[in-house]
């Protein structure tokens, strides 16, 4: 081993010694300090009973009865309640406007560019501050703004019509899907005949099972109905669900929007002019040759974006929607076991983003064998 | 591939034109239209039936009657008009508030004069420390005759400043000693030490930072030692802006060419002269486009610190609608809020795009921290 390198390895025992022993000092002060203030220490608190109100459950749950264990999986699930449906609807409003700024009709090219500037440069928490408070000055449900059939929107939150038994044919679907997939993968690619019959039979499978929850009596159309003071049936988004669904969609739009254009420009014009003399309409040119390509440069970026929006939705704890980290905030406060709420928090949102960025790595290293 | 239908090409591209030009002028008319409306909806609230002012009542406080009877027809613009001492200075005293305003203007002028190339000189850091202390013994006072102003007393928009800037200041160094840990060879210890800490500080939202800051971290103090929260609030800034900070420097340094390393090496310079004389200077320069869009995210992102209570100008503008009489003119106060930063990001993203277009190899990538 040279001089050099000796010196380099001193260099780096000493920085890992010095973080160690910072992390020694921290943990051997945290002692003390729970000891002092009588605090528990480890996660029995998640087997406890919990005493927090929480508005929306997506899954059963009763104050005082159900434990903080359970309290903490509704936040977990909460969060992708609006991150799952806020990145499906930012990357469409995102891609529309992204198109919109790259419009030959100038005047909506200004307004779209005028809508990525203005919202990008705005703080975020602010902009949900400015949808909750509209929210807020909403009409009573008796005087609700009808959307569309069936949908309504007041200061009691929105209204949607729900499909009874959807969450069996969810399910039902996703399995289907997976099955099809399990297939496609594990039929060799030379047995063209098998893999074109899963396929085939895929369309008929969902038909078939369409046709049985649509005779079944427990599946049905529920609308909302306007009784008394507020709506019965169909499905309540509160208001703070709505604000931050808006606020979220509407800021990561301004990002998508940049992607998409950038994506696009990055495409030489003669991929355009190519795909027009060999006649294709506009639209069949951006759908078959451009869009194509914009997708692989675009993937990755929006991919971060993605995981900025679910990060993002932590800002719910400023308007009351009862998300992740709002949900470990009471947590912390009502048990005082600040390390392990917090240290469960960031587990979930650093498990989330460390395996999309892993999946974005393995789809990136294909692409590159691909090209290759 | 599809195969080319076989129309002739001079007549569709004539009647293809005559349809684009159709679509784009109806498209421009329902704009127009469609933008007037919303426009004279606007400025029918905000102008025509606007309350610009509200008289004091017996008590010597402001009665806001004819606000409240305006409510949804028309802005209540004396909302800012009572309020926007408060939002901008917070709890500063208000005969003092001169301070806190001759330090906003100095930032505002330092911000102006770094974003243009002329002006970067080695010197400018020392501009930049020099008003740094200079801003913060103002505030402080205690001298010259000016009384003692607490640090918990201060708020608003130097709060702002203060945390973005000097999170800035200091997260740099941070970012780049990560940044050159990262990418480096040989150093597999501090490598991984680096990597954990980027992809920790990125992988979680800043909102678990700042509680980390504001409930954790006086735990893990010997017992006896309390930093003020402020001073917390500040740590986590400058950890998470560091974390991707770093990463816009690691794409400074992967972008430069090979070249350059080797030609450092050949000269026999060592590892830190090669750094300091040769690849930092190039990769940095190439990053300010990025650097500033970076902090343009940084700046916004400060309005966070409202959840754990620290008096940002978003806290003071939260605070002063909180007050009863006040209540429900919270659009008025966030519509101001929102030109203050408008005005800050706007101008900073601007200037990034204009230093983007002179540099000599742009980077398109930008990212803003979350």
């Amino acid at each position: 081993m040279g001089r050099r390198q000796l010196i380099a390895w001193g260099w780096q025992i000493l920085v890992c010694a010095g973080a160690a022993a910072l992390a020694f000092l921290f943990i051997h002060d945290a002692e003390e300090n729970l000891a002092t203030r009588h605090i528990a220490t480890g996660f029995h608190f998640l087997t406890q009973t919990a005493p927090i109100p929480i508005g929306e459950t997506p899954i059963a749950y009763t104050p005082s009865v159900s434990t903080y264990g359970r309290a903490f999986l509704i936040g977990v699930l909460n969060t992708l309640k609006v991150a799952i449906p806020g990145c499906v609807v930012a990357t469409l409003w995102g891609t529309l406007v992204g198109l919109a700024r790259l419009s030959r009709i100038t005047l909506l090219a200004r307004l779209a560019a005028a809508y990525v500037q203005g919202l990008r440069n705005i703080p975020l928490l602010l902009q949900l501050f400015f949808w909750y408070g509209l929210a807020q000055v909403l009409p009573p449900p008796r005087q609700a703004f009808r959307l569309l059939p069936g949908v309504f929107l007041s200061n009691r939150g929105l209204v949607v019509p729900v499909l009874e038994g959807a969450g069996t044919l969810l399910v039902a679907l996703l399995v289907l899907a997976a099955a099809r997939l399990a297939a496609a993968r594990l039929v060799p690619v030379n047995q063209r005949g098998a893999r074109g019959a899963a396929l085939r039979w895929g369309p008929g499978l969902v038909l078939a099972l369409l046709a049985l929850f649509a005779l079944h009596p427990s599946f049905h159309l529920e609308a909302p109905q306007l009784r008394g003071f507020n709506f019965q049936g169909g499905m309540v988004l509160s208001p703070e669900y709505v604000a931050l669904f808006t606020g979220l969609v509407l800021y990561t739009a301004s990002y998508v929007a940049e992607i998409v254009r950038g994506g696009l420009l990055a495409i030489p014009r003669g991929q355009w002019e190519a795909g027009r003399a060999l006649g294709f309409s506009e639209g069949e040119v951006l759908r078959l040759v451009i869009l194509p390509q914009t997708l692989r440069i675009v993937i990755p970026p929006m991919i971060s974006q993605y995981l900025n929006l679910v990060k993002n939705s932590s800002l719910a704890v400023a308007i009351g929607y009862q998300d992740l980290a709002s949900i470990t905030e009471t947590i912390l406060n009502q048990t005082g076991q600040a390390i392990e709420a917090i240290a469960l928090m960031m587990a979930v949102y650093l498990g989330i983003s460390l395996s999309v960025s892993f999946a974005l790595n393995l789809f990136d290293a294909r692409l590159k064998r691909e090209r290759g | 591939m599809a195969p080319a239908p076989s129309r002739p090409a001079r007549p569709l591209a004539s009647a293809r034109e005559r349809r684009a030009w159709l679509i784009s002028a109806s498209v421009t008319a329902l704009l127009v239209l469609l933008i007037a409306w919303v426009a004279w909806r606007f400025l029918a609230w905000a102008v025509w039936h606007a309350v610009w002012s509200v008289p004091a009542g017996p008590d010597g406080a402001p009665n806001t009657d004819a606000c409240r009877a305006a409510l949804g027809e028309g802005a209540c613009w004396a909302v800012i008009g009572e309020k926007y001492r408060f939002i901008l200075f917070g709890f500063y005293p208000y005969a003092e508030q001169w301070r806190p305003a001759l330090v906003v203007l100095l930032f505002i002028g330092l911000f102006a004069a770094s974003l243009f190339r002329r002006f970067w000189h080695p010197s400018l850091f020392v501009v930049w420390a020099g008003a740094l202390v200079f801003s913060a013994a103002l505030m402080w006072g205690g001298f010259a005759g000016l009384p003692f102003v607490p640090a918990d007393q201060w708020g608003g928009l130097p709060i702002t400043l203060f945390l973005a800037t000097v999170g800035l200041a200091l997260a740099f160094p941070l970012a780049i000693l990560a940044a050159l840990a990262r990418a480096s060879r040989g150093l597999p210890l501090l490598k991984g030490l680096s990597i954990l800490y980027i992809e920790l500080i990125r992988g979680v939202p800043l909102i678990s930072l700042l509680f980390m800051a504001s409930v954790m971290l006086p735990l893990f103090l010997p017992p006896g030692i309390e930093i003020a929260k402020l001073l917390r609030a500040q740590i986590a800034f400058i950890l998470f802006a560091g974390a991707y900070l770093a990463e816009v420097v690691r794409a400074g340094l992967a972008a430069l060419p090979k070249g350059q390393y080797e030609a450092a090496s050949a000269l026999g310079l060592s590892y830190w002269q090669s750094m300091r004389h040769v690849i930092l200077p190039q990769a940095l320069r190439h990053t300010v486009p990025m650097l500033v869009n970076t902090f343009v995210g940084f700046f916004k992102d400060t309005s966070l610190v409202l959840v754990i209570g620290i008096y940002d100008v978003m806290t003071t503008a939260r605070t002063a609608i909180l007050e009863p009489r006040w209540q429900g003119f919270g659009i008025e106060v966030y519509l101001f809020l929102a030109v203050i930063y408008f005005a800050f990001c706007y101008s900073m993203a601007g200037a990034s795009r204009r230093l983007e277009s002179r540099s000599a190899t742009p980077l398109a990538a930008t990212e803003e921290p979350a």
